[in-house]
Parts: structure tokens; C-alpha cells; sequence
């Protein structure tokens, strides 16, 4: 006998995801749904019902739990951005994987994100941020901050530090782009095949001619232990110029906007430059640009009330956790002196990000200086007109015209 | 205070580290280890937060 799963009935789940109306708080009906409760459901894009968690003390419970998959090539992982459906079998290392083969490639990896290495890298960083600030001033108001600064700070530090030539980065900006905020999976497909496409040769080229980026160690110690995992290091280089173009530049814009549109907290940090730490820390937790994760349940987990099913899918919602009146109060309210511990910015469990050091030390120093170098910056248009990106998208402005 | 880490565990977050350096450090390796003699935490306070700041339940900490 099969068993048919009775759920109160009345209106269908609630889509999602949404588009945010404030770039920085995230859409009201979220909060509406979520009540008092730390689960409800919502609706993906197939149709497909989902558990979306909201409550910081579930979320960090089930994020911590080995009964969740986040293994993308799973057949029924749930769908919740319009992703890459046609890439010949290949996984998506670290982010789409489950341990153990997460923890083996993880453990190559962190020994090129450790807090000492990204110490290290802090004076390259300081010198490109200075060195576009000097570009941006020279030129003149009005700046568009996304392209002239928030985006070419990270991507030249991951460059820097994979081995990847700057000179190329108009290909891969564009591909990276297409590749996560693709409004089609065909457009997706294409952004990845090119990708893909740029890093193979790449790589058979820094095999012939090494040079010494993260891309050059991963190809010696794999050349070390046996055979080249050609298609592993390729598939790692993507993910991690990806993740390092699509993310960090989100967190400078948009903590950029959030000061400027809270100038008596801007005040706080003007007058103490050492607080800024603080300040990236509480600008994680308050604007979450990475609004959500996804994950399959593997076995039944109890959890808030609630059984999660095998085979159910799960939606984290990061902006919701992290505005958990449980958690913090006042949540809604961006506030620089408060303790942001704990947030879930960069994820929790064993997938929580591996470029965490480094993109604190990017928006630390890209912010930092911005506003010491600019104090009198100010938005060029009004808050409502600045483009933001879709909901299923890393939150952000498309574009950000400053003046000063 | 005694502090037991896990490096097979370790997910090398740092997340220790920026919550109490002067007990907690990463080896070259960038996996958790403790500061030579704050083996005891040193009476920092902050080390009693380091087991919710680890995302992956790497650290404990037990009287004694
Ligand atoms: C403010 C900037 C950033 C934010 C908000 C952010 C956010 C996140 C989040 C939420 C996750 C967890 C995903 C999940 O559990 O499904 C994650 C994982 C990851 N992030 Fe970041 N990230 C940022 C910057 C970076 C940078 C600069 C890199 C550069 C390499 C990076 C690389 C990664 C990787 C490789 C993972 C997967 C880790 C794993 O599965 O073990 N991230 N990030
Ligand atoms: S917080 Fe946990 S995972 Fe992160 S470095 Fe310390 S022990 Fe490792």
C-alpha cells in the first residue's frame, strides 16, 4: 500500500523565491509567513513544495545534521534557481557535494583560505583597493560603485590568488554572471560550457608552464599523488572564481548602500575606523546577500514541531535566521555596536563558505577605506532607483551611481 | 577550563580564531590547534563562546 502524505489543505504554499523591494531587508512576506513558527512551506519554481527554515536556532540544528544532502547531482535535489542542467556529468565540487568527498577536497583547500594565509594577502589587497579608489577620484563624480570598485576588487584578489590572468576578466565577469543570475537554464548552460571551455585550457597550460597560484599547487599535488584529475581541478577553478566574483562584490555594494543610507551609523565608524570589523560582521548578518541555501533530507529529522521527510526539500532562509528575534534583538534594525555572533552570512555545518577570511578581509579594507578616503560620499539617485538583482540571485545593486 | 579540539572534524573556518586568539590558532594545515601554553584558555572568557562559533561542533569544553 502506498502512503499518501495528508497536509492541511486551503491555499497552495507561497512562491519563492521573492524579489526584495529594499535591497537590504528582505521581502515582507517572508517575514509574514514565517509567523511565529521556525518552518513553513513554501512553493519552488517547479512546483514543488518545500520546508523553509527560518528559525536561527533550527537552521543552525539542521545545517549541522548529516541527514541533508546538498548534492547537486542527485536527480531530485530541489530546483530552486534556474541552474546548469546540461554539464556531461560533472559534479560541482565542495558546494554541490557530501561528505566524504567534500571533506577530501575541502581539506586540499583550506590551507589556501587559512586566517594566516589571508593575513598575509591583506597589504595585495590594500594596494588594489587604493590603487582603484585612486582611478575612481581621478575621474570624477558621478562613479558607478559596483563596476568601478565592488567588483574589481574581489575579482582581482581571486585572480591574484588562483593564478588566473586579470587581463582576461571581461570574459569571465560576463560568464560568471550569465553563469548564476541566468534567467534560463539554456543561458546558464552556456555560461558554464565557456567557463569551462576558458579553465580546461587553462589548466593544460599551467600544467606545461606553472606558475604559483592556488591553480598551480592544486595541479603539483595532484601530479605528486599519481595522475591529474584534469576535469577535478578544472570543476574547483570554476567554483571558486565563481564564488569569489559573485559574492564579495554583493557584500561591498550593498554594505556601501546600507551605510549611506544610515548615516548615523556611518558616523560611529568614521569616527572610529576600528570598529570596521564590527561593522562587516553586523552588515553580514543585516543584509545576508546570500539570501537562502538548499539542501535534500536524506532520513526523517524531527525538528520544530515537525517531521522533515526523506526525500523533502529544504530551503534555509540566511536573512531570515539571521533577523530571528530569538537570536538578536531589535533584529530589523541595523545596528554597528551590536554583537553579530553566530550569523549565518556564510552558512553553518560543513559546507560554511571557504572564502570566508578572505572576503572578510575584502569588504574590511574595500569598505574601510572607501569611506575614509570619501567621507562626503553620497548616492547619486534616489534609494529606489538603484537596480537590484533578482530573488534567486546573490542580493545586491546592479549598479550603485555615487557621488561626492 | 579543559579545551578538547577535533582536527579530523576541523573545517578550518577560523571562526575560533576570531572569536579568542590568543587560545585558539590555525597550524599550516589551516586546521585549529591551540596557542602554546593558553592550552587552559587563559581565563578568557571569550573561549566559552568558541563551541557555538564553530560550525562544525569541533571544539568542547569541559571543567577541570
Ligand atoms: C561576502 C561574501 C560571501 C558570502 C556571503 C558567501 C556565502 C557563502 C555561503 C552562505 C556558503 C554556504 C553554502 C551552502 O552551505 O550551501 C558559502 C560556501 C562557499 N563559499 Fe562563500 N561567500 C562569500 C565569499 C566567498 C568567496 C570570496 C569565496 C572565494 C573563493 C567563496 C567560496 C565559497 C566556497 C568554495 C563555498 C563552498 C564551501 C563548501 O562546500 O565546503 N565564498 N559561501
Ligand atoms: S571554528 Fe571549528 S571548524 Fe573553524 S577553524 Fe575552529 S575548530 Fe576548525
Amino acid at each position: 500500500m502506498t502512503e499518501t502524505e495528508i497536509r492541511p489543505t486551503g491555499s497552495p504554499a507561497p512562491s519563492f523565491p521573492l524579489d526584495r523591494k529594499c535591497p537590504y531587508q528582505p521581502p515582507q512576506a517572508y517575514a509574514d509567513w514565517r509567523g511565529d513558527s521556525p518552518l513553513s512551506r513554501v512553493t519552488l519554481v517547479d512546483g514543488r513544495e518545500a520546508w523553509l527554515v527560518t528559525g536561527h536556532a533550527e537552521g543552525r540544528a539542521l545545517l549541522a545534521d548529516p541527514r541533508l544532502s546538498s548534492d547537486w547531482g542527485h536527480p531530485e535535489f530541489p530546483v530552486v534557481v534556474q541552474r546548469t542542467e546540461d554539464r556531461g556529468g560533472l559534479a560541482f565540487p565542495l558546494i554541490g557535494v557530501d561528505d566524504p568527498l567534500h571533506a577530501r577536497q575541502r581539506r586540499m583547500l583550506i590551507p589556501s583560505f587559512g586566517v594566516k594565509r589571508m593575513n598575509a594577502i591583506r597589504p595585495m589587497i590594500q594596494s588594489l583597493v587604493d590603487r582603484l579608489l585612486d582611478d575612481m577620484l581621478a575621474k570624477g563624480p558621478v562613479a558607478d560603485l559596483v563596476s568601478a570598485f565592488a567588483l574589481p576588487v574581489p575579482s582581482m584578489a581571486i585572480c591574484e590568488l588562483l593564478g588566473v590572468p586579470y587581463g582576461d576578466h571581461d570574459f569571465f565577469e560576463e560568464r560568471s554572471r550569465d553563469f548564476v543570475g541566468a534567467a534560463t537554464s539554456a543561458e546558464a548552460d552556456a555560461a558554464f560550457a565557456a567557463l569551462y571551455g576558458y579553465l580546461f585550457e587553462l589548466v593544460a597550460k599551467k600544467q606545461a608552464d606553472p606558475g604559483d597560484g592556488l591553480l598551480d599547487e592544486l595541479i603539483a599535488r595532484q601530479l605528486e599523488e599519481g595522475a591529474l584529475d584534469h576535469n577535478e581541478v578544472v570543476m574547483i577553478a570554476l567554483v571558486l572564481l565563481v564564488a569569489g566574483h559573485e559574492t564579495s562584490v554583493n557584500a561591498i555594494a550593498l554594505g556601501a548602500l546600507t551605510l549611506l543610507q544610515h548615516p548615523e551609523q556611518l558616523d560611529v565608524l568614521l569616527r572610529d575606523p576600528a570598529a570596521i570589523s564590527g561593522v562587516v560582521e553586523e552588515l553580514l548578518r543585516f543584509t545576508s546577500v546570500s539570501d537562502f541555501m538548499v539542501r535534500m533530507v536524506k532520513e526523517d529529522i524531527e525538528v520544530g514541531g515537525e517531521t522533515l521527510k526523506a526525500g523533502d526539500a529544504l530551503v534555509v532562509s540566511i536573512s531570515l535566521m539571521n533577523r530571528d528575534a530569538k537570536a538578536y534583538e531589535d533584529p530589523d534594525t541595523f545596528d554597528i555596536r551590536r554583537s553579530a555572533k553566530h550569523h549565518v552570512g556564510f552558512g553553518h555545518g560543513i559546507h560554511q563558505c571557504l572564502g570566508q577570511n578572505l572576503a572578510r578581509a575584502e569588504i574590511e579594507i574595500a569598505l574601510g577605506t572607501l569611506f575614509a578616503r570619501i567621507p562626503g560620499l553620497r548616492l547619486a539617485v534616489p534609494l529606489d532607483e538603484v537596480p537590484i538583482k533578482a530573488g534567486h540571485d546573490a542580493q545586491g545593486p546592479v549598479e550603485l551611481p555615487v557621488t561626492w | 577550563m579543559r579545551i578538547t579540539i577535533d582536527r579530523d572534524r576541523c573545517i578550518g573556518s577560523g571562526q575560533c580564531v576570531m572569536t579568542a586568539p590568543g587560545v585558539f590558532t590555525q597550524d599550516d594545515d589551516a586546521l585549529v590547534a591551540l596557542v602554546p601554553g593558553h592550552e587552559d584558555g587563559s581565563g578568557d572568557p571569550r573561549v566559552l563562546d568558541v563551541p557555538m562559533a564553530c560550525p562544525v561542533q569541533a571544539i568542547e569544553i569541559s571543567e577541570g
